[in-house]
């Protein structure tokens, strides 16, 4: 089988999808590819039964937070890859932080289902259409999304650390 | 190796043709502290180190502690090995309340003894926030020797504890402060 | 007409199901999960996972902390083969600043990654054996574990989380002791490994106990995000070190393992394999260890020796400098995957050129793979539901972050 390379799945990507691709970019070498919120399903899907491309491995979904950029605070980071090409692509989408809301990839794949918990945990990202969107890390109890970067890393509960010492 | 069998040292005492005396508290003493049963409450990499001790080449066994209690009504010790995060501590201390009196704690490693490097929102900043404890093992993971040395220091414990002491008022002062009846 | 008719007495259309509460800490579980199973008798109809009980929020800290300061988390991700997750992290950042490491600490990296694995998949296999009664493997083979931590001593000075390597190579090269370990090791082990494996292999009530215990197809394996040693049981060739090497993996001459069915024999038997790659690899390794320095020139990133930190001032403030984030690090994201002791472990690092990184997320096999639990034992009876776990590795550490 051909090496499929990023200019490839770039121009197929931009053919089939067009306006919905934002930018592309390469950094080290592995197709990084913004896409509109809407259409992170279809790509996904499109990707995966793709008959060259055949990403049909979810390799890893993570989240992060960008306070400084108004309107896409939140960012979704999806990487696939295909296992019989040796291909790796990465997907991203932006999110404004006041209607965090990213398509769910659970009827793709079942091993979605934890990842989007676990971003939904870290990030409050809501991924629409996931059956069971709860905390799966932290306490159910917790009232407000820890790694949203405004939150502090420590626990509160310790006296012993005197700030003055810390230099804080 | 020594084919030399030691037997735990005779307490203090009067002794005789055909008989010997001693305080009850002693013998009990020196009973419990060869037979102690402990209960591994092990989470993460200390649990590890804390297989090692059991093993074969460190082997715990030889401090009188042959069987590990998996049930915490026949446990004498609660052997702490491990992070312990918010949602875990009150698991804790449900374990810990299972528990029939006389019970001893040790805290296995710096997470356990204080959170350790783990200062963050989701980690209990030491387990003697919801339970006594009795010896902190320092170590991150202590080493099998350091926990065994942990284990002895509560045989020492064990050995010179006074049998009222559990009935005492500072005790329960001490358990009321961790909000325990 | 019978007034008993059959159609007026009331049909029991559900089965009476118990609840049963596995876990938190239940001795059987081998880390802290818990699964409430629903059981019809002894036979699992479903089960419901909670995690998180060891959850130390990894992924927060590692947005506070210098580069240096990392390798000490990812040591207490997976810690049965810490020295995988220190390297994995250190040839991130490799990749990041983009440094070609010397072949000599390529390939002592191989050997203590090589040896970590051992030592994981030993923990793994050996407690499959308690969970089905066999407790003389477990305590025969952790002296020969501990053999492993006296070569990790030698080299590093610690013995489970060994934070060893530094970012651009080796620490130090190895010591003569560290060498004659490892050659020692190399030529007793094999022997009591075979020891070991006949204890087990075809042990006719092991291998009852454990055939078409907790199957999965490939398919299936493939969907949940499987990767490692239970991906290969279940019949995909898929092996990091192989399709993506690193770390001079190419130069070395070593079969993967596959399994056909994806149950507990299939996982135990690949592990037990891998053993034996490993000891093979490991030995190439020794064989063909080349000469040179055992770090790459990036006095950016590469602590200087200790004995100079400790007799020289200038030594020492860089030391400070490094180990406090003081270094110039380019913006970028790179993911970067090792093969990890039960999957591909990958770093997904966002640098926005501060001390420390913008968002670092690890890939944790375990994490994905464990959601495949309850398809797994459903069916089955509840004692293989057990083993069904002991032989998937889940390692609470990594699962929880």
């Amino acid at each position: 089988m051909a090496e499929i390379t990023n200019t490839y799945v770039s121009e197929e990507l931009y053919k089939k999808f067009g306006d919905a691709i934002l930018s592309t970019d390469e950094p080290y070498g592995m197709l990084t590819v913004v896409v509109e919120v809407s259409s992170i399903t279809s790509v996904v899907d499109w990707l995966k039964k793709h008959p060259v491309i055949n990403a049909h491995f979810l390799t890893d979904i993570c989240g992060t937070h960008f306070p400084q950029i108004p309107g896409k605070e939140l960012c979704a980071i999806y990487h696939m890859q295909s296992m019989p090409n040796n291909y790796r692509i990465r997907l991203k989408c932006f999110v404004p932080i006041t209607k965090p809301e990213v398509p769910s990839l659970t009827g793709l794949f079942p091993s979605a289902n934890w990842m989007e918990r676990e971003t939904y945990d870290y990030y409050g990202i809501q991924f629409i259409g996931h059956p069971n969107l709860q905390r799966i890390l932290n306490v159910d109890e917790m009232d407000y999304f820890p790694l949203r970067k405004e939150f502090p890393l420590e626990d509160g509960s310790r006296t012993d650390k005197d700030d003055k010492y810390f230099g804080r | 190796m020594s084919k030399e069998i030691t037997i735990a040292e005779m307490p203090a005492g009067l002794e005789g043709p055909g008989f010997f005396a001693t305080s009850l508290e002693k013998a009990i003493g020196l009973a419990r502290a060869n037979s102690i049963w402990p209960l591994p409450f092990a989470t993460s990499c200390c649990g590890i180190e804390f297989m090692a001790t059991m093993g074969s080449n460190y082997d715990l066994a030889r401090f009188g502690s042959e069987r590990i209690s998996f049930s915490p009504r026949q446990a004498d010790l609660l052997i702490v090995a491990g992070t312990i995060a918010k949602k875990m501590g009150p698991v804790l201390r449900q374990v810990y309340l299972q528990m029939a009196e006389p019970r001893w704690v040790i805290s296995v490693g710096a997470c356990a003894s204080s959170g350790g490097i783990f200062d963050t929102y989701s980690v209990l900043q030491g387990i003697d926030k919801v339970i006594p404890v009795d010896v902190y093992v320092p170590g991150c993971p202590p080493r099998p020797e350091q926990i065994l040395d942990g284990f002895m220091q509560i045989q020492e414990l064990v050995k010179n504890e006074s049998l009222r002491r559990r009935n005492s008022n500072e005790y329960k002062v001490m358990l009321g402060s961790y909000g325990i009846q | 007409m019978n007034e008993f008719d059959d159609k007026s007495i009331e049909q029991i259309e559900e089965p009476e199901y118990t609840t049963l509460n596995l876990g938190p800490t239940h001795p059987a579980t081998h880390g802290i999960f818990q699964n409430i199973l629903k059981m019809d008798g002894e036979i699992v109809v479903d089960a419901e996972q909670t995690v998180g009980y060891i959850h130390r929020a990894f992924e927060k800290i590692a947005e506070r902390r210098p580069y240096y300061q990392i390798t000490t988390l990812t040591d207490r991700l997976n810690y049965c083969s810490s020295p995988i997750n220190n390297m994995g992290w250190h040839m991130t950042v490799e990749k990041l600043i983009g440094v070609d490491i010397p072949k000599r600490a390529q390939y002592m990296r191989v050997i203590i990654m090589e040896l970590a694995r051992i030592a994981d998949h030993l923990v793994c296999n050996a407690v499959v054996g308690v969970d089905t009664g066999a407790l003389t493997g477990f305590t025969y083979v952790f002296q020969w574990r501990e053999k492993i931590y006296d070569i990790f001593e030698q080299v590093c000075g610690a013995r489970l989380t060994t934070n060893i390597g530094r970012i651009g190579g080796m620490e130090r090269d190895f010591n003569d002791e560290a060498i004659k370990k490892i050659k020692e090791f190399l030529r007793d082990f094999p022997k009591i490994f075979d020891e070991f494996s006949t204890l087990l292999e075809r042990n006719r009530i092991f291998v009852d106990r454990v055939i078409n215990t907790g199957p999965i197809t490939a398919e299936r394996a493939l969907s949940y995000g499987f990767t490692g040693p239970n991906l290969r049981a279940a019949g995909v060739d898929y092996d990091v070190r192989v399709i993506n090497p690193y770390s001079s993996y190419d130069d070395f001459d070593f079969t993967i393992p596959v399994g056909v069915n994806g149950d507990t024999y299939d996982r135990f038997m690949v592990r037990q394999q891998e053993i034996r790659e490993s000891l093979k690899i490991i030995k190439q390794a020794m064989d063909n260890l080349p000469s040179g320095n055992w770090y790459a020139d990036v006095p950016e990133f590469y602590l200087p020796p200790k004995e100079d930190v400790y007799h020289n001032m200038e030594a020492l403030i860089w030391h400070f400098k490094i180990v406090m984030g003081e270094s110039d690090v380019p913006k970028g994201e790179v993911y970067h995957a090792v093969e990890g002791g039960n999957g591909e472990l990958g770093f997904y690092l966002l640098s926005d050129g501060g001390r420390a990184p913008y968002k670092l997320h690890f890939r944790r096999p375990c994490f994905i793979y464990y959601q495949a639990y309850p398809e797994m034992i459903k069916g089955g009876m509840l004692s293989d539901a057990i083993l069904t776990m002991s032989s998937m590795n889940v390692i609470a550490g990594e699962l929880d972050a």
